[in-house]
C-alpha cells in the first residue's frame, strides 16, 4: 500500500472514520512500513508488514496486549490484522513524548527525566519478566548463542575478535536465570520519554522467548550509551536498574550474568553493523547510512576486548 | 597547505580533493541544513573524513598489522579467526587479545577517533 490516497481510504474505511490526514511516513525498516496519521482528531500510528516478511504483525498485536494488561507502558493497541492482500497491520494510539535518543540524553528538558529512567526501565523490565511465558507461547524461543553464530556464519564474517568473543562466550555461559518475555531490543529509540521519564515501550518486533537478562544486558552495552558513559542506557547506575528490577520481579541480578549478555549484546550489534552494510553492498537498498554502519564495527570489537580484558 | 608534488595526478590531491567536498558539506548542508538533509550530509562528511584518515594511515596500519599477524605465525585475518575457532588456541587467547587488540585501536582511529574508550 504504497499509494497515499489509497492508504488513506483503506483507513478510514478500517477505523470507521470520516477524515484521515497528516500522513506522514516515519520508518523504512526492512520489515515494515510505519506511518504517523490522524484520524477524527485522533493522531494514530500505523505499522504494515510488507511482503515477504517472515514477522508477524498480528502476533505482536497479541503480545503487546498480553503485556498491557499486566501494566507494562506500551502505546495502547487501536487494532490490528490482515488487510485484503493478507499483509498484517497494527494500529496504535500514538504517544506523546520523545524518542531520539540524542535528545533525551543530552536535553535540559529531560534532566529530571534522566534521574528516574534506570529505575523505570528496571521496574517495566521486572514486570514484564514476571509475567509467564506460558501466556506468550506463540513467541519463539532462540538460543542467542547459537543465532548469533549463525548469523556470523550466514554473513561470512572473517573477524578474530568476534571469534575470541564467542570462545569466551561458549566457556563462561551462566546457566539460565528463567525463562520469560524477551522484548529483544530494549534501548533508547525504542521508549517514548517525557519529562517525567518513561511513557511507553515500543517495537516489539523482535520479541522471544529466553532468559530474561538478555534484555538487562542489551540496555546496558555500551552501543546503547550513545556516547554518554552511565552504564544503564546511557542515563542512570546498575544499581538503579537491579534494585528496581528485583523489586518487581522478585529475582536477585547477578552482575555477571549481565556481563555475560552484555558481552553478547556487543557482538550481535557487531554482526547486525556488517549486516546493515551488506544490504547496501548487495544492492538491497543502496544508502551511504548503511555503508557507514559497516565501519563501527571497529567500535564493538574495541568494545568486546575492553569487556573481555583479564577475564581470560 | 600545499602537499608533496605528485607527477602523475599533479595537485589537488586525491586527499585535497576529499577534504574540499567534505568541507563543502559540513559548511553548506550540516551547518544550513534541516531535518533529514542535515542528517545525510553529516553522515556523508563523516564518511569522507573516514577515507581521508584511510589514504593517511592506511599504509602504516596494513604493514603493522601484518607485522602483527607474523609475530603469532599467521597469514591473515581469517586463518587467525579459524585457529581461535577450532580451540587450537584457547591456551593463548589473551595474548590474541593483546595482539589484534593493537590492529582494533589503529582502525578505530580511522573510523571514528573520537569514539569514546
Amino acid at each position: 500500500m504504497s499509494d497515499r490516497s489509497q492508504l488513506s481510504a483503506w483507513l478510514a474505511q478500517h477505523l470507521d472514520a470520516r477524515n484521515i490526514d497528516k500522513i506522514e511516513r516515519l520508518s523504512g525498516g526492512a520489515s515494515r512500513e510505519t506511518y504517523h496519521f490522524v484520524a477524527d482528531g485522533r493522531p494514530l500510528v500505523v505499522q504494515l508488514q510488507r511482503p515477504g516478511s517472515e514477522r508477524s504483525l498480528p502476533d505482536e498485536a497479541e503480545l503487546v496486549r498480553l503485556v498491557a494488561r499486566h501494566a507494562v507502558p506500551v502505546a495502547p493497541m487501536v487494532a490490528s490484522g490482515t488487510d485484503g492482500t493478507g499483509a498484517g497491520f497494527l494500529i496504535t494510539e500514538l504517544v506523546p513524548g520523545e524518542t531520539i535518543a540524542r535528545r533525551i540524553l543530552r536535553d535540559q528538558r529531560y534532566e529530571m527525566a534522566r534521574s528516574l529512567l534506570a529505575g523505570q526501565l528496571g521496574a517495566a523490565l521486572g514486570v514484564l519478566h514476571a509475567i509467564d511465558s506460558d501466556e506468550a507461547d506463540h513467541l519463539q524461543a532462540l538460543d542467542q548463542l547459537v543465532a548469533a553464530r549463525s548469523y556470523l556464519d550466514e554473513l561470512d564474517i572473517a573477524s578474530p575478535v568476534f571469534e575470541l568473543a564467542l570462545r569466551w562466550l561458549a566457556a563462561h555461559r551462566p546457566p539460565p536465570s528463567g525463562l520469560g518475555i524477551v522484548h529483544g531490543d530494549f534501548r533508547l529509540g525504542n521508549f517514548v520519554i517525557d519529562e517525567g521519564g518513561l511513557v511507553a515501550v515500543l517495537d516489539w518486533e523482535l520479541a522471544h522467548l529466553g532468559d530474561p537478562m538478555e534484555d538487562l544486558g542489551w540496555l546496558c552495552s555500551k552501543a546503547w550509551r550513545f556516547g554518554s558513559r552511565a552504564p544503564v542506557a546511557g542515563v542512570g547506575e546498575y544499581d538503579q536498574l537491579y534494585r528496581a528490577y528485583e523489586r518487581e520481579s522478585g529475582v536477585a541480578v547477578d552482575s555477571g550474568v549481565v556481563l555475560w549478555w552484555r558481552v553478547l549484546a556487543t557482538l550481535k550489534w557487531g554482526t547486525m553493523c556488517v549486516g546493515q552494510a551488506r544490504v547496501h553492498l548487495d544492492g538491497l537498498t543502496r544508502s551511504h547510512e548503511l555503508a557507514a554502519i559497516g565501519r563501527r564495527v571497529s567500535q564493538t570489537e574495541h568494545d568486546l576486548l575492553t569487556e573481555l580484558e583479564g577475564r581470560w | 597547505m600545499v602537499s608533496e608534488v605528485d607527477d602523475v595526478y599533479g595537485s589537488p590531491t586525491a586527499e585535497e580533493l576529499l577534504q574540499a567536498v567534505r568541507e563543502w558539506l559540513e559548511r553548506e548542508l550540516v551547518a544550513e541544513g534541516t531535518g533529514r538533509q542535515r542528517f545525510d550530509a553529516r553522515v556523508a562528511a563523516n564518511v569522507l573524513a573516514i577515507v581521508e584518515r584511510e589514504l593517511a594511515h592506511g599504509d602504516r596500519h596494513r604493514r603493522r598489522h601484518a607485522e602483527r599477524l607474523a609475530s603469532l605465525g599467521i597469514t591473515d585475518d581469517r586463518t587467525l579467526a579459524a585457529l581461535i575457532r577450532s580451540g587450537d588456541a584457547d591456551h593463548r587467547l589473551a595474548e590474541i587479545a593483546a595482539t589484534v587488540g593493537e590492529t582494533v585501536a589503529d582502525r578505530l582511529a580511522v573510523d571514528d577517533p573520537g569514539y569514546p574508550t
